[in-house]
């Protein structure tokens, strides 16, 4: 061992506390750009320039619908991420309850292929969802419908992961404990495996609507003239985004925020009030 | 193999004629009861079995042996491949699980994880519809001394404490028959001892018929007013736990149920009370009600405890002959006795088990020693049996 070498303070304090450095800077990592997106939906831009914060406005919080054909997408964008996250949870979980509960020709074949849309690049999936709709008459029909057929389509992989990793990790013993305490099988249901099953269903859920929200390639190549949100921005980013899309952004991060910190707070309640 | 508990119960159920009519009964009775998994493994075998009311009953046996299927079978979480089972003259070989009157208690315990601990042992109830919930939640959660746990979520609690919510849960349901799945087994060697003379005490109080599963070969004799030794599907011998012990009628029970040395013999005369047995050229006695064997060869077996050993030429206690010629091989002390092995002319190491009364002597290794055991603690056991049977699968000394 050679005498230990004479170092900077700086330098000693980096290396004491080198778990805490990357782990900030992975934090900046992750938020400088959303803080930038904050940043901006208060900007009042002077020229086409809108990458320049300029002056200092609440204008585009107060007027967020200042262009209407925004709005709209966006609109379009909620109910569709809406009804596709409430048909891919309820299918997945259904087809969930399936892999792991039931023996059946081909469970295993099944388990595999629901990976499949997980798996593949968004652009085939997307193609070939195209050539089927035209395949089979729709190409007159692109709009909301075919947006919301191709997002329960890949919503549902993620579902039925996210909901069978609950499930099989789930005591059996726990449903054999309740039909012992006179529980029928519906109870059984409701009052166990329901309940210990749902962070799971809706982490899915919520993990769904975010993705279906998000999407621009497969709704891209399925929706005719239809614009969903994303669609919106990329169409308006050629010409200068208007500043009411970080007005969006942000109130989305902060649903975002508001929905793990409520669901954190009230998991820390429950606990402390039996403590 | 057919047998029937001969343990007395309580006064108010005395035994049903043993024979025949099963709506007489009422205790738990199992008739011909077998159950084959797919894939062919058949885990009981005809198997034949009556549980008096009121009774506390160990099914004990290795790992594999039948005693959890045979419990699943009488709680209706698998269903007989044939046979009957019928509980207090009712029929219940089919019927749900919901819809019979017997509470599980779960060896993994099975708490519902997300109802605190009141909910837990209130479930039966609210699903029976039960009236006055509150008041016989509170009054089963001081019988197991955790009133003051009652908010609590199950993962706050001890492994002790849990397995007295898991009891607390089944019991409350008053049932027919309360089944334990070695509800101790995860518990550490100290709590599973209190815990042991804890749920004996419950039986008591409560007077329902408790049915035990368990491995462990002391737990069911401390517990058990009955028990039944189960090997490959079926029962190799049932009775009160002190009958077993002293009176074992195969090799697997005189090895899995404490210690045994059994020693080759040949029968050479039988009388009504003694049967005389030629052992490697010594003449010895057993007891004819303890000869489990018609053959001429058999295994003489005694128990270490009961093996007197003494300094060649010394007065034992023991009107049987004296066995000379052997020589400590191996002294281990325990403290309250003194295990020594002894190694026999015949080649043989026989264990012998010396109380430490402060009157005996420490005999040392390589030391030449006689032994001797008096004629009725012996038993004599069928030669074709294993003399290592279930020697492997005890547990603990």
């Amino acid at each position: 061992m050679s005498a230990p070498r004479p170092s900077s303070a700086a330098g000693r304090w980096v290396r004491e506390h080198l778990v805490l450095v990357l782990g900030l800077l992975v934090l900046a990592y992750t938020f400088v750009p959303i803080a930038i997106v904050v940043l901006m939906s208060f900007n009042a831009p002077a020229s086409r320039n809108v990458y320049a914060f300029d002056a200092f406005t609440l204008d585009n919080w107060a007027n967020p619908c200042a262009d209407p054909s925004m709005c709209d997408a966006l609109a379009r964008s909620v109910q569709i991420g809406l009804l596709s996250t409430l048909v891919a949870t309820v299918l997945g979980t259904l087809a969930a309850f399936a892999l792991v509960r039931h023996d059946f020709a081909g469970r295993s074949a099944s388990n595999l292929l629901v990976f499949l849309p997980m798996a593949a690049p968004e652009i085939v999936l997307g193609s070939s969802l195209l050539a089927l709709f035209v395949a089979t008459g729709f190409s007159g029909q692109l709009g909301f419908w075919t947006i919301f057929v191709a997002h329960v389509m890949f919503c549902l992989s993620f579902v039925v992961v996210a909901v069978r990793a609950r499930l099989a990790g789930m005591d059996d013993h726990l449903e054999q404990a309740a039909m012992d305490l006179y529980a029928t099988p519906a109870q059984t249901f409701w009052r166990v495996t329901f309940p210990l099953v749902f962070p799971g269903i809706l982490g899915a859920a919520l993990l769904s609507f975010s993705l279906s929200f998000d999407d621009f390639i497969i709704t891209n190549l399925n929706a005719g003239t239809t614009t969903t949100f994303p669609m919106y921005v990329w169409g308006v980013a050629q010409r200068g985004v208007p500043m009411q899309v970080n007005v969006i952004g942000t109130v989305m991060f902060l649903v975002s925020v508001a929905i793990v910190v409520v669901g954190e707070v009230g998991n820390r309640r429950r606990l402390a009030a039996r403590t | 193999m057919s047998q029937v508990a001969e343990t007395p119960t309580s006064p108010e159920h005395p035994p049903a004629a043993a024979h025949g009519d099963h709506a007489a009964y009422d205790g738990l009775r199992l008739r011909d009861v077998t159950k084959e998994f797919p894939g062919g493994f058949t885990a009981v075998r005809s198997l034949d079995l009556d549980v008096p009311r009121g009774s506390f009953f160990a099914l004990l046996g290795p790992s594999g042996c039948g005693k959890t299927t045979t419990l699943r079978m009488v709680a209706g979480l698998e269903t007989p491949t044939s046979g009957s089972i019928t509980l207090a003259g009712q029929d219940i070989t089919y019927a749900k699980p919901y819809r019979r009157p017997v509470n599980t208690v779960f060896q993994s315990y099975a708490l519902f994880p997300h109802l605190d601990i009141f909910e837990n042992v209130a479930f039966g109830l609210r699903r029976r519809k039960t009236k006055d919930v509150d008041a016989k939640v509170r009054e089963m959660l001081e019988l197991v001394e955790l009133t003051s746990q009652a908010r609590k979520r199950p993962a706050q609690l001890s492994g002790g404490q849990q397995q007295r919510v898991a009891l607390a849960r089944a019991l409350i349901n008053n049932p027919e028959v309360l089944l334990l799945d070695e509800p101790l087994g995860a518990l550490d060697l100290k709590l599973r001892r209190s815990m042991q003379i804890e749920v004996k005490r419950i039986q008591v109080e409560v007077g329902r018929t408790f049915v035990h599963v368990t491995h462990d070969q002391e737990e069911a004799m401390t517990m058990a007013d009955t028990v039944a030794v189960m090997n490959g599907g079926v029962i190799e011998q049932m009775g009160a736990p002190a009958e077993l012990y002293e009176n074992p009628r195969s090799t697997f029970v005189a090895n899995f149920l404490g210690q045994s040395n059994l020693i080759e013999g040949r029968v050479l005369r039988r009388a009504a009370d003694v049967t005389t047995v030629e052992m490697h050229g010594i003449e010895v006695s057993v007891p004819s009600p303890r000869v489990h064997t018609d053959a001429d060869a058999g295994w003489v077996g005694i128990r270490p405890e009961k093996v007197l050993v003494g300094r060649p030429g010394e007065e034992l206690d023991a009107p049987g002959n004296t066995i000379p010629g052997g020589v400590v091989s191996d002294v281990s002390f325990v403290g309250v006795s003194t295990q020594y092995l002894v190694r026999m002319p015949w080649g043989q190491e026989l264990q012998v088990f010396s109380q430490n009364t402060g009157r005996t002597h420490m005999f040392t290794q390589g030391e030449s020693v006689e032994l001797s055991w008096r004629p009725e603690y012996a038993f004599l056991l069928d030669r074709s049996q294993d003399a290592d049977a279930g020697a492997a699968e005890r547990v603990g000394g």
